[in-house]
């Protein structure tokens, strides 16, 4: 056995290093915990369980449409059809699930079919013909909004009810029984933030193998302190409510993957190379097309899985379903930190992206601010952030 | 001579680099004058500190122009009192004409505040006639090539009445022609009173031109010497950039050379667009492990082809001919199928080819080796960590840390940054394509030091220069190209820069010599440069 102890003791950082080194990344956190913070503030019910239930499920559709928005746009692509994406494979299921009266799980397959499909077919035109991403969108956008009238007949099909209906709508909860508080959320958020300080002690081992810089043995613990208890509240929150949203068990599962993938793979990292600098990947042998065509075809298929939640939510699959989104995925990405010109951004910045947005709807409404002033409040919101993104540029590019 | 300018005590610093301490400028009324210095020695933000992109109070330190103290809060203020400076990569919309660049934002107005153009092709016309551009001032600047888009500069530096006239490496992208038409007209100006400063990584040019010549380093001025007199030698301007005596611009080696490595038979490539017209004709060649062989070869005479043909099919069409590797016919049909055979190119145009700028080091220099970092699908982070600080240390590249972004690095350690990628893949036959344009003496001394360990561990390595001393200097033999044929294969120890001039200066219609060091002809020199595009936005 290797019983060499390292006696040389590790380089260590500073809560400052950790967050002026990464301005972009902490700028956009900083601002959704002061937006947060000032909601809860603001309204006493917005911390209350329900309403932090709520949140989860309004959002999302976005939040999942935002993980694939991501890539494209890091790849220098823009994705403008997602919103009729949406719509079609909620369709698709509506048709399966409550026309043709199958099991709610055909539902769901025939959307991802239809959704890999969408993006087999863009994915052909930018990679393969060499069509502009935008274009190749615009033009998905229009068909698949007409292909969804087509298959809807233009009338809106309702309800799914049953397991479908609970994709979204449902909870995990009353395994353990419960005592006021759901036994089971509780058991399954504390062995969440168990395994999460555990891979962050992990990672942590291997950066000092590696005699890397990492943060000081205090400011770890008081990390992984109040990660977890930030975990806890919001376990504590939803099991005083209903128990754990099945819709936050498949956000949070996609978003570890796509952070995993978009960070730690070739695919994703011949992603950044591409919307990076187009030339000096293909000298690389990144192969490109196939790249793009990839990253369509992942669009595709999260459009689709966007599709199952929306059209659960809703209950219903309409016609006019989805209108816009692809427009608030677009923007969690950029509020997010992503550049407009590729190269740059971070799922999890697209997921505060997206979060914020949603803390920001759903505090007007508990407020009881009309409906027309959210959208006028998203659009300021991204205007300051790609704004604060600029400053930040600036400042660095001064520095250099 | 009275003084036209002087920058007294200049110091600049940024968030933990002093990047100039105590810097003085004295530029006489109507001379040329030079500064050299090494990458990242200060030349450039004391030229941005003179023209107001650092505004007064961001530095110690004052500047007098003309006799009066300066506090330029913009380039505007700079430009109203007659300073101009002229980047290296120029600042012109391609799309817009000759006259609507030279008045892009100085537009000549007429009645109600209307763009009068009658007016402005007119004055364009003039200007253009001084700096010696014969073209129709409606022309798309997109249509002309580098020398000219550099008359258009100085005749909108003209246009706005300069007075000092601060040109950034000026010829760093001219063939020999263009750079010596635009050093006349520099000498042209200065009849006309205009005084200039020139930045220029090329000492023959400096000491052709200067009158007077200052030499930083460090951020510090280490010398101003006057040009006449007899001992302001290129060596002593090297030895003040460098600090140290360069004995040998070259390192020393002893050629330990092996059996054949790469061996490329009838290479034959296509212009992408515009079928028919060949590119490279027929070409041969081959290199030994242990061996560096040097390709010399004029503007558009296909030396870059040659390279990204070879590697991947990355330019061109309608591909023949055949790759050996060891002896072993190999596909390169594809980069990846090149990178898996061994071989690696590095690029000449390291910005638009060869880097990610808007990464950090260490991604960039896993970028074509990453294969190599996955374990069971996923990348090591830790080991891809400790790969670019192995890199970062054995190629000397100059960085606090490998998490900093490769567009802060100066020209010399990005170059470092492009071999690190390539070594990391470790090939067997490098290609290097223009390695030490744009870099100062020193890094240009470690990057053939690399060059030599490559072969000492028994590699081959390509070199592609326009720089026949440096091909002279580093290879054990040469071949010339011209017009897309290979028209001599010399030992170096046989080749002189007359010899290696006539074979590349060769017709497209002459025979290529047997005797190949005989039947001298001038030939055409000035080349046109074919217009270089890779395939098309989407391989």
């Amino acid at each position: 056995m290797t019983a060499t102890v390292t006696t040389a003791k590790p380089a260590t950082a500073g809560v400052r290093e950790l967050l002026t080194s990464n301005l972009r990344q902490s700028g956009i956190l900083i601002a959704f915990v002061a937006v947060f913070t000032a909601a809860a503030l603001a309204s006493p019910n917005f911390l209350s369980p329900g309403n932090i239930s709520n949140i989860v499920q309004q959002y999302s559709y976005i939040l999942i449409l935002a993980m694939g928005m991501l890539l494209v746009i890091v790849a220098a692509q823009i994705d403008l059809s997602v919103g009729s994406v949406v719509a079609l494979t909620g369709a698709v299921a509506a048709v399966v699930v409550i026309k043709w009266d199958m099991p709610w799980y055909m539902g769901v397959l025939a959307a991802l079919a239809v959704g890999l499909l969408v993006g087999l077919w863009q994915g052909f035109w930018v990679a393969f013909v060499g069509i502009p991403g935008f274009i190749v969108t615009l033009g998905g956008m229009l068909i698949f909004r007409g292909l969804t009238y087509q298959v809807l007949n233009s009338i809106s099909l309702s309800p799914f009810g049953g397991t479908y209906y609970e994709i979204n709508n449902g909870f995990q909860n009353g395994l353990f029984g419960g005592y006021g508080v759901d036994v089971f959320t509780l058991v399954v958020f504390a062995v969440g933030a168990v395994v999460f300080a555990y891979l962050q002690w992990r990672t942590r081992q291997g950066r000092i193998a590696y005699q890397q810089t990492v943060e000081s043995m205090p400011l770890f613990i008081g990390k992984l302190v109040l990660i977890a208890a930030v975990i806890m509240w919001l376990g504590f929150e939803l099991a005083s409510d209903r128990g754990l949203p099945n819709i936050l068990v498949l956000v949070l599962a996609l978003f570890v993957i796509y952070t995993l993938v978009s960070q730690k793979t070739v695919f994703g990292r011949h992603i950044y190379a591409i919307g990076g600098n187009l030339n000096a990947a293909r000298l690389s042998g990144v192969r490109v097309r196939r790249i793009n065509f990839w990253v369509f075809v992942n669009m595709g298929l999260l459009a689709a899985v966007a599709g199952i939640v929306y059209s659960s939510r809703m209950n219903a699959a309409q016609p006019g379903a989805g209108n816009g989104l692809e427009l608030d995925a677009i923007a969690a990405c950029f509020i997010g930190g992503a550049s407009t010109t590729g190269g740059i951004g971070r799922v999890g910045g697209a997921m505060i992206g997206g979060l914020l947005m949603a803390v920001i709807s759903n505090i007007m409404s508990l407020l009881g601010w009309p409906m027309q002033l959210q959208s006028v409040a998203k659009g300021v919101v991204l205007l300051l952030a790609v704004a604060f993104d600029l400053w930040n540029r600036r400042r660095s590019e001064a520095a250099a | 001579m009275n003084q036209i300018l002087e920058m007294r005590s200049i110091t600049k610093e940024f968030p933990g680099v002093l990047a100039l301490s105590d810097v003085s400028l004295t530029v006489q009324q109507g001379e040329i004058h030079a500064i050299c210095g090494e990458n990242g020695a200060g030349k450039s933000t004391l030229m941005k500190v003179l023209s107001g992109v650092y505004p007064h109070g961001t530095y110690k330190g004052e500047i007098v122009f003309e006799g009066e103290e300066m506090r330029f809060s913009s380039i505007n203020d700079s430009e109203a009192v007659g300073i101009v400076i002229i980047h290296q990569e120029l600042a012109l919309v391609p799309y817009l004409s000759i006259a609507e660049n030279i008045f892009l934002g100085n537009e000549v107005r007429g009645a109600g505040g209307l763009i009068d153009w009658n007016k402005a092709n007119h004055e364009a016309a003039q200007l253009m006639a001084r700096v010696g551009l014969h073209e129709n001032p409606t022309t798309p600047v997109s249509q002309l090539g580098v020398g000219k888009q550099q008359l258009i500069e100085i005749a909108k530096a003209l246009s706005k009445e300069v007075k000092l006239l601060i040109l950034d490496e000026p010829t760093a992208a001219l063939n020999d022609t263009d750079s010596e038409h635009l050093l006349d007209l520099i000498r042209q100006l200065q009849a006309d009173g205009i005084t200039s400063i020139i930045i220029s990584h090329k000492l023959n040019e400096i000491a052709a031109i200067a009158d007077n010549t200052t030499v930083i380093r460090d951020g510090r001025t280490i010398e101003t010497m006057d040009m006449s007199d007899p001992t302001a030698t290129q060596e002593r301007m090297i030895r003040g950039m460098v600090g140290r005596d360069i004995a040998h611009r070259f390192p020393e080696r002893t050629p330990r050379i092996g059996g054949p490595v790469l061996e490329v038979e009838n290479w034959t490539v296509y212009h992408p667009t515009q079928p028919g017209r060949l590119i490279i004709d027929n070409a041969s060649f081959s290199v030994r492990a242990g061996e560096v062989i040097g390709i010399a070869g004029l503007m558009g005479a296909g030396r870059t082809e040659l390279a990204m043909s070879l590697f991947g099919h990355s330019y061109g069409r309608d591909i023949s001919g055949q790759v050996r590797m060891h002896g072993q016919v190999v596909d390169t049909s594809t980069v990846s199928a090149a990178i898996n055979a061994s071989i690696a190119y590095c690029t000449e145009d390291r910005k638009r080819f060869g880097l990610n700028l808007l990464d950090d080091i260490r991604h960039n220099i896993s970028a074509a080796g990453l294969f190599k970092l996955v374990k069971s699908g996923w990348i090591n982070g830790n080991e891809e960590l400790k790969i670019a600080e192995e890199y970062r240390d054995s190629l000397n590249i100059k960085t606090p840390t490998v998490m900093a972004l490769v567009g802060k690095l100066s020209g010399g350690n990005q170059q470092k940054v492009v071999l690190s990628k390539w070594l990391y893949t470790d090939p067997d036959v490098l290609i290097l394509d223009e390695p030490t344009r744009g870099i100062d003496v020193g890094a240009k001394y470690e990057i053939y030091t690399i060059i030599n360990r490559m072969v000492a561990a028994g590699k081959a390595v390509v070199v592609i220069s326009s720089e026949l001393p440096e091909l002279l200097g580093i290879c054990d033999r040469i071949y010339t190209l011209a017009y897309g044929r290979i028209t001599g294969d010399m030992p170096v120890a046989e080749a002189t820069q007359e010899r290696l001039m006539t074979l590349m200066a060769l017709e497209r219609d002459q025979e290529i010599p047997t005797n190949r060091f005989s039947n001298y002809s001038p030939g055409r020199v000035d080349a046109t440069a074919t217009d270089f595009d890779m395939k098309g936005p989407h391989q």
